[in-house]
């Protein structure tokens, strides 16, 4: 069964329709890339997948969305059982301006209300391992999150997001402020997390996806040209205008 | 010709900078001058930690205790009424109000910094004063709490539009991810928002408390204005202010009593501007 899927998916802000009839699947445990030029809609798909888009007003979305199986766009939908679920990963790195221990425990203490403090410190220990940073910060989970660099802000909000258990991870180009690097060890940690997680990343950078991605989705002018696996739509896109983006001729 | 023209605008715009300053510095030189004088008589100490106000008395006594700790209950007071109620407002309106009520709301605080104390005053005079007396069953309304509601009043548009501010310039990808994590609307104020946004909120308040405690009319007409040493909120008391605004006119040019009411008035200095280097730590921490 696929773990997300969206059946003629529709989305307005005001009159402007967003996402024209979009129908993917993404499957569990595989990283799904969804690239196109800016403006295509691609950050506002990934946006329905944790309801982020409910913050803009005048958003009107009709179709499905489903999750396990379960819509997720009607009323009835429990929106921090969602983003618990569901989570995400921003453009900019924005770890809040605690405490680097505090960052991480924030999802539990958010979700789960008092908890002892040794299973505390035991989520910041796994979280941090998983994201590679204990080495680095294990003496300095006291000081401010907002000293850190850029990547390791960014892996820190991949283990803030990991230490609330989520079955998804959203990732709104989650390279675009990091050097060349960095952003390559960050894609290195993509492809460990991807055992535990479904991991869908949105990015303008097509050698990203074609490097880290199992699956990718094309979009352009709101409309979902091709979707595949990224084999595929690389090597022999079926669509035109897939193969002009790949190969450079706009975007 | 051109260059002319630019060299004279800047020397005069820098003239009116400078000016400020000049001002301030000349200000504080004429109280201290004046002020300096009363400790002729008394003693530093006794000035500031006597216990009776009694300056045309033979031989006058000029404590000023009960004046400071007038003030500083009040003060107080106002304190811990404006600041809940104000940081609860700012915090409706940055992040709950919807778009309408939220402009009338702030329309209607801009509103309440514009009444004069006086009148303000003069309105507290006949409705809290009688409210105060008949709910606590005094002998007289004019109270320190009676003072304090008064000017929670003056301190809260000052709280409301700073911790305002302060809250609206946290960073909007703060409450994404919070709300991205899974976190309710409160939660993401409480555990986000309200910490982000703590030292300018802090500045709202020290202002606000700078505001209060420099504040005249409005306790000069109902606090009582009687200078003893304040037992309760729920007696008469007199500030710093209200001494100096009450007694100026009759103290005799040159006299002792004359002299200590610059010295209050040096004190009351000395608080405010401790209060704004404060505000201003809090303030620059932000930034």
């Amino acid at each position: 069964m696929a773990k997300i899927e969206t059946k003629n998916l529709n989305l307005w802000y005001g009159s402007f329709h967003a996402l024209k009839n979009i129908n993917a699947r993404i499957e569990p445990n595989r990283i799904t890339a969804i690239i196109g030029p800016s403006g295509c809609g691609k950050s506002t798909l990934l946006r329905v997948f944790n309801r982020m888009n409910d913050l803009i007003e005048g958003v009107r979305m009709d179709g499905e969305a489903l999750i396990d199986g379960k819509n997720i766009l009607g009323p009835e939908a429990d929106l921090v059982a969602l983003r618990k679920k569901v989570g995400m990963v921003f453009q900019r790195p924005n770890p809040f301006p605690l405490s680097i221990y505090e960052n991480i425990v924030f999802g539990q203490k958010v979700h789960a209300g008092r908890i002892r403090k040794s299973a505390l410190d035991e989520i910041v220990e796994d979280s941090l391992k998983d994201v590679l940073l204990w080495d680095e910060l294990k003496d300095r989970l006291r000081e401010s999150a907002l000293r850190l660099s850029l990547e390791q802000k960014q892996r820190l909000c991949i283990a803030r997001l990991i230490a609330v258990k989520p079955d998804v991870l959203l990732m709104d180009e989650p390279c675009s402020t990091l050097d060349p690097q960095a952003t390559a060890r960050v894609e290195e940690l993509m492809r460990e997390l991807k055992s535990k997680y479904t991991i869908i990343i949105v990015t303008h950078n097509m050698q990203q996806a074609a490097r880290v991605s199992d699956d990718t989705g094309f979009m352009l002018l709101s409309e979902m040209i091709e979707f595949g696996e990224t084999e595929d739509i690389f090597t022999k896109p079926r669509d035109k205008r897939t193969e002009d983006y790949i190969t450079g001729r706009y975007g | 010709m051109r260059k002319f023209k630019e060299f004279i605008i800047e020397k005069l715009i820098l003239l009116c900078g400078l000016a400020a300053i000049f001002f301030v510095v000349l200000i504080f030189l004429f109280l201290l001058k004046e002020g300096l004088a009363v400790f002729k008589t008394v003693s530093p100490f006794k000035f500031l930690f006597g216990e009776s106000w009694y300056p045309i008395s033979e031989p006058a006594q000029l404590g000023i205790l009960p004046l400071i700790l007038g003030s500083l209950l009040v003060t107080v007071g106002a304190a811990i009424i404006s600041v809940p109620i104000g940081v609860g407002c700012a915090v409706y309106i940055a992040e709950i109000a919807p778009l309408k009520i939220k402009e009338v709301l702030k329309a209607g605080i801009e509103l309440l910094a514009a009444i004069p104390s006086v009148v303000l005053g003069f309105i507290g005079m006949v409705t809290l004063v009688p409210l105060v007396k008949n709910v606590f069953h005094l002998p007289t309304g004019l109270t320190a709490l009676s003072g304090s509601i008064m000017l929670a009043f003056m301190a809260m548009p000052t709280i409301v539009s700073i911790a305002e501010d302060a809250l609206y310039s946290v960073p909007k990808t703060y409450k994404e991810g919070a709300l991205a994590l899974g976190a309710t609307h409160w939660q993401t104020i409480w555990r986000v928002m309200l910490p982000a946004a703590s030292s300018g909120i802090l500045a709202a308040v020290m202002l606000g408390i700078g505001r209060v405690i420099g504040e005249t009319m409005a306790v000069m007409m109902i606090t009582g204005n009687a200078a003893v040493l304040p037992k309760s909120l729920l007696v008469p008391v007199r500030t710093l202010t209200a001494t100096i605004a009450a007694e100026m006119g009759e103290a005799v040019v040159g006299s002792e009593h004359f002299f200590a009411l610059f010295a209050i008035g040096i004190v009351l200095f000395v608080i405010s501007f401790a209060i704004n280097v404060t505000a201003d730590l809090f303030l620059h921490k932000r930034q």
